[in-house]
């Protein structure tokens, strides 16, 4: 006779299978860092020696430099931007009853299941049509249209899960609408508004669709990549930046993660 | 001092509030009595202006005030589930309001002594929210309402969440604390025998609208309807039809027999409700001239008091009689089948309209 | 402990706007959602009009002839390559979000059952990788899948195969198993979501009455996480269907996809009536899609 070992009990096959299936899902990614290091300029086993040549020749590259700093503006702007207004819109959403709500947020959220290729040609028919030059501005502008769905969907959850009562409480001492944000919804949001800021960020330095039809003269990182991969023996060096890309990147959004989870503790203390 | 005016509210199709009117003394402890969904929260929160109404006034000392955003208004509120502010300690979250109004740190830091002392919480002033219990977190929620000293305090079914035991200590203490400054209270709750304790003046609400307001004893010994009847205290109902030969009326009750009455036969219809209080029975072991006789069916005991339950004839459940009971010689103790007979006073029975 | 009358009752009359905002609290909401509403009708409707507008213009020598016609739309009707593209981008869409989909549905299983007090961690390693750069895992499957990859020399160094598989790149096959890695994220999130909905004490009444483990999932689990299988269907399907990277740098002239006709339209072929025309099929694929699977979804809520 088996013994029960409980209702839902481990269950080692699908561990098993869990675990490889989160082998599987890491393991190409996992492959850059480690040829990044490999003295041999083609990426193929056996692992030739362990060099740092490729991590230094990226700062010789100007190119590089200029694309990394332009992308850090843009995202630095989409993120600043995207989150000062998908705040509001995200308070209103989880506050207020309002005729046409649920059709008008779908429609905010419509970014998210377009693809990124339909986004990119319809604005960049539109701004040409405009007679507007492409630029880095035209950048920004088509990563916030992504972004700030994002934004919302990672604020709303947080402004719903609130409790009303302390912005409530807050009027009712007397604090106008401003007051209360500032003194109470903010301090008390604060690690859902820093995520937020954390993931557009992210996405808008790692995006490449949108600024490969919306750029001008100036590149953005991503597509300094794209630029390079016709190049094999650059190569190795693709490998250097992508495994610094990755480690920031993935840092960013651990962070981000994490300061969700954080902010949820902070909230529930009031409530006994 | 409050007047609220025909007010209704409606979220969509449904209407929370119909057209509530009512009168509030200033320095009166008033409360809006009512189960869930009887709209007596919604109404104060239109009070306080978290929601707005959709039509009627809400004047405050004659002034309008239902157009009013929250933080204009002169009242304050304590909140069902306190609100302390998570990030600020106990100091920070009393003086909040003190803030906008300009005065001096020192002044603040005094004014906030003050109030720990008022609330029986001195030096708590560094602690943190999440420190405190649910007693200690109302009773500051309490003092960060009271120190902008406003003219009227709502609270919204404050003592909810606290156990027995303390809600009973903080009732007194309510009590006390609006009796000393002076203050008009507005109370929610769903319990009436809080209700009944710290009111001069409660208002019954049930689905949207105003059933009665009256004084604790009021709503007990007059009540309007079989609705507030029942939910204030307990009350034995006893259907009746209304019989005139020529001058006398009487009425022939399912249980209790045919009894004579003064009353105006125009002013009830046929048929009508004759409620009496348990503790207006008196339960007699012998045969008594014009008493109803009767079995006993079952015996509650509750420490200083018994319920008697007493089946009669012509009424299907039996009557709810209360008796005192002590330790020496409980004359009723496993009486269940005896028989028995009740009297009551004329005037302790109350006729209502069937509904 | 006397308490001097406190604050004046008199209150300035507010202005006509805050009154007005009081009373309905549907124009405060809309007044704080204007921004990011104004954004997104201008960032979605404008460019949308646009491309349906410029769908119907032509190409005379450089410049574009703003005259409407359907004259893209005729072309591709007639043009076997196109029929072939958008019939090849639909196939590799289904396959590859059916597969994942499978794939997907036991991990999210585990974590939602088995995750205990460590769901959350599962969760942010899960989707840790899909908030990188896309760009660079497409990549990463590049050098894994090359001719001279690395899983190539892996086998051949470990002995299991002798010469390099070929099929491996440049194929169908390899854009749907780059697609399926790069979106998974999309695919395992909607189930898990319906997965954790369920309550718990309807698989407990089930053992109760005597299912046991396997029946209490087929009879239970699985129908009521099937709005989640739908949902993760189309959050997969829409994003793969536009796919023109992965096909690029993996797909070769095999693997094209439709994504890749119109970036050629808009980039050196610089065609942008007939890229656009493209663009509004694709949107009305997607279309589609989607209302087959809202019919889908409601059809399984009732």
């Amino acid at each position: 006779m088996a013994r029960y070992t409980g209702f839902h009990a481990p269950n080692r096959t699908l561990a098993i299978y869990a675990a490889v299936f989160a082998f599987v899902l890491y393991l190409p990614i996992l492959f850059i860092p480690i040829f990044s290091f490999n003295s041999g300029v083609y990426v193929k086993f056996p692992l030739e020696g362990f060099t740092l040549q490729w991590y230094v020749d990226l700062f010789n590259r100007e190119p590089l430099k200029a694309a990394f700093w332009n992308s850090v503006k843009i995202a630095a702007t989409v993120s600043l931007l995207s989150t000062v207004i998908a705040v509001p819109a995200a308070l209103a959403i989880a506050r207020y009853r309002m005729p046409g709500k649920a059709p008008a947020v779908s429609f905010m959220m419509l970014p998210l299941v377009l693809p990124g290729l339909i986004m990119g040609v319809a604005l960049l028919g539109l701004l040409n049509r405009l007679g507007v030059t492409l630029s880095l501005v035209t950048v920004t502008i088509g990563h916030m249209v992504i972004c700030l769905p994002y934004a919302i969907s990672v604020l709303l959850p947080r402004f719903v899960g609130f409790n009303r009562s302390l912005e409530e409480a807050s009027a009712d001492l007397g604090e106008p609408p401003l007051r209360t944000f500032w003194r109470v919804t903010l301090p008390c949001n604060y690690p859902g508004i820093l995520a937020c800021m954390l993931m557009t960020f992210t996405i808008s330095f790692d995006e490449y669709f949108m600024a490969f039809f919306l750029s001008g003269p100036k590149s953005t990182l991503p597509m300094y990549i794209w630029g390079q991969l016709r190049f094999p023996q650059d190569f190795p060096s693709l490998l250097a930046l992508s495994t610094l890309i990755l480690l920031f990147s993935f840092a960013l959004i651990f962070t981000s993660l994490r300061l969700s989870k954080v902010g949820q503790t902070a909230q529930t203390g009031a409530q006994k | 001092m409050i007047s609220v005016r025909n007010v209704c509210k409606s979220f969509g199709r449904v209407q929370a509030v119909q057209d509530v009117s009512l009168e509030i003394q200033a320095g009166e402890f008033f409360s809006l009595l009512g189960a869930s969904g009887s709209g007596k929260t919604t109404l104060l929160r239109m009070i306080a202006g978290f929601e707005a109404v959709t039509s009627g006034q809400i004047l405050i000392d004659g002034q309008e005030m239902q157009d009013l955003p929250p933080h204009l208004r002169p009242i304050n509120m304590v909140f069902q589930n306190y609100a302390i502010f998570p990030h600020l300690n106990v100091q920070d979250n009393i003086a909040y309001g003190l803030q906008r109004l300009g005065i001096a740190k020192a002044e603040q830091t005094r004014m906030v002594g003050e109030m720990l002392e008022m609330i029986a919480l001195p030096g708590y002033g560094t602690r943190k929210s999440s420190q405190l219990s649910g007693g200690q977190m109302q009773r500051v929620a309490l003092a960060r309402a009271l120190i902008l000293k406003p003219k009227v305090l709502l609270l919204d079914e404050p003592l909810g969440a606290l156990d027995k035991q303390l809600r009973e200590q903080m009732q007194l203490e309510l009590r006390g604390l609006q009796q000393r400054l002076g203050i008009t209270f507005i109370l929610v709750t769903h319990d009436q025998e809080e209700a009944l304790t710290l009111s001069d003046r409660v208002a019954v609400m049930a689905n949207g609208a105003v059933i009665q307001v009256d004084t604790p004893a009021g709503l007990y010994n007059r009540p309007a309807n079989r609705q507030v009847a029942g939910f204030v205290g307990t009350m034995n109902f006893f259907e009746a039809s209304l019989q005139s030969d020529g001058p006398s009326v009487s009425a022939a009750t399912a249980g209790l027999g045919r009894l004579p009455l003064k009353l105006d036969p125009k002013r009830y219809g046929k048929s009508m409700l004759v409620a009496i209080r348990p503790e207006d029975f008196t339960i007699h072991a012998s045969p008594v001239k014009g008493g109803v006789a009767g079995r006993i069916a079952a015996r509650q005991y509750l420490g200083g008091r018994q319920v008697l339950y007493v089946e009669v004839e012509g009424r299907a459940s039996p009557v709810a009689v209360a008796a005192p009971a002590n330790r020496t010689g409980d004359p009723w103790a496993g009486a269940e089948g005896q028989p028995v007979w009740l009297t009551w006073p004329a005037d302790a029975m109350t006729l209502l309209d069937p509904d | 402990m006397t308490h001097a009358a406190g604050q004046s009752l008199r209150v300035a009359r507010p202005s006509a706007l805050v009154r007005f905002l009081h009373r309905h609290e549907g124009w405060r909401g809309y007044l704080l959602m204007a921004p990011a509403l104004l954004l997104m009708a201008a960032a979605i409707i404008f460019p949308i009009g646009m491309t349906l507008v410029m769908s119907t213009w032509s190409l005379s020598g450089y410049d574009m002839v703003a005259t409407p016609g359907l004259g893209n739309y005729t072309a591709m009707a007639e043009h076997p390559m196109f029929r072939v593209l958008i019939l090849r981008s639909l196939t590799i869409a289904l396959t590859c979000t059916a597969v994942t989909v499978l794939l997907c549905y036991p991990m999210a299983y585990f974590v939602a059952f088995h995750g205990g007090r460590h769901k959350a961690m599962w969760l942010i390693v899960m989707t840790l990788p899909f908030w990188t750069s896309y760009l660079l895992r497409v990549f990463a499957w590049k050098v894994v899948l090359g001719y001279e990859g690395v899983l190539n020399t892996g086998l051949i160094g470990l002995g299991i195969v002798d010469e390099p598989i070929a099929a491996l790149l440049y194929s169908q096959t390899a854009v749907t198993i780059v697609l399926a890695h790069s979106w998974a994220a999309f695919a395992l999130l909607p189930i898990y979501v319906s997965l954790e909905k369920i309550d718990r004490s309807y698989l407990e009444a089930a053992a109760d009455l005597g299912d046991g483990p396997m029946k209490r999932f087929w009879r239970i689990t699985f129908p009521l996480s099937l709005p989640g299988v739908v949902a993760a269907f189309i959050m997969m399907f829409v994003p793969t269907v536009g796919e023109y990277i992965t096909p690029a740098m993996v797909g070769g002239p095999d693997g094209m996809m439709i994504g890749n006709l119109i970036q050629a339209m808009f980039g050196p072929m610089n065609n942008w009536p007939a890229g656009a025309a493209l663009a509004v099929v694709m949107m009305l694929t997607i279309g589609l899609a989607g209302l087959v699977f809202v019919v889908l979804d409601r059809l399984l809520r009732r």
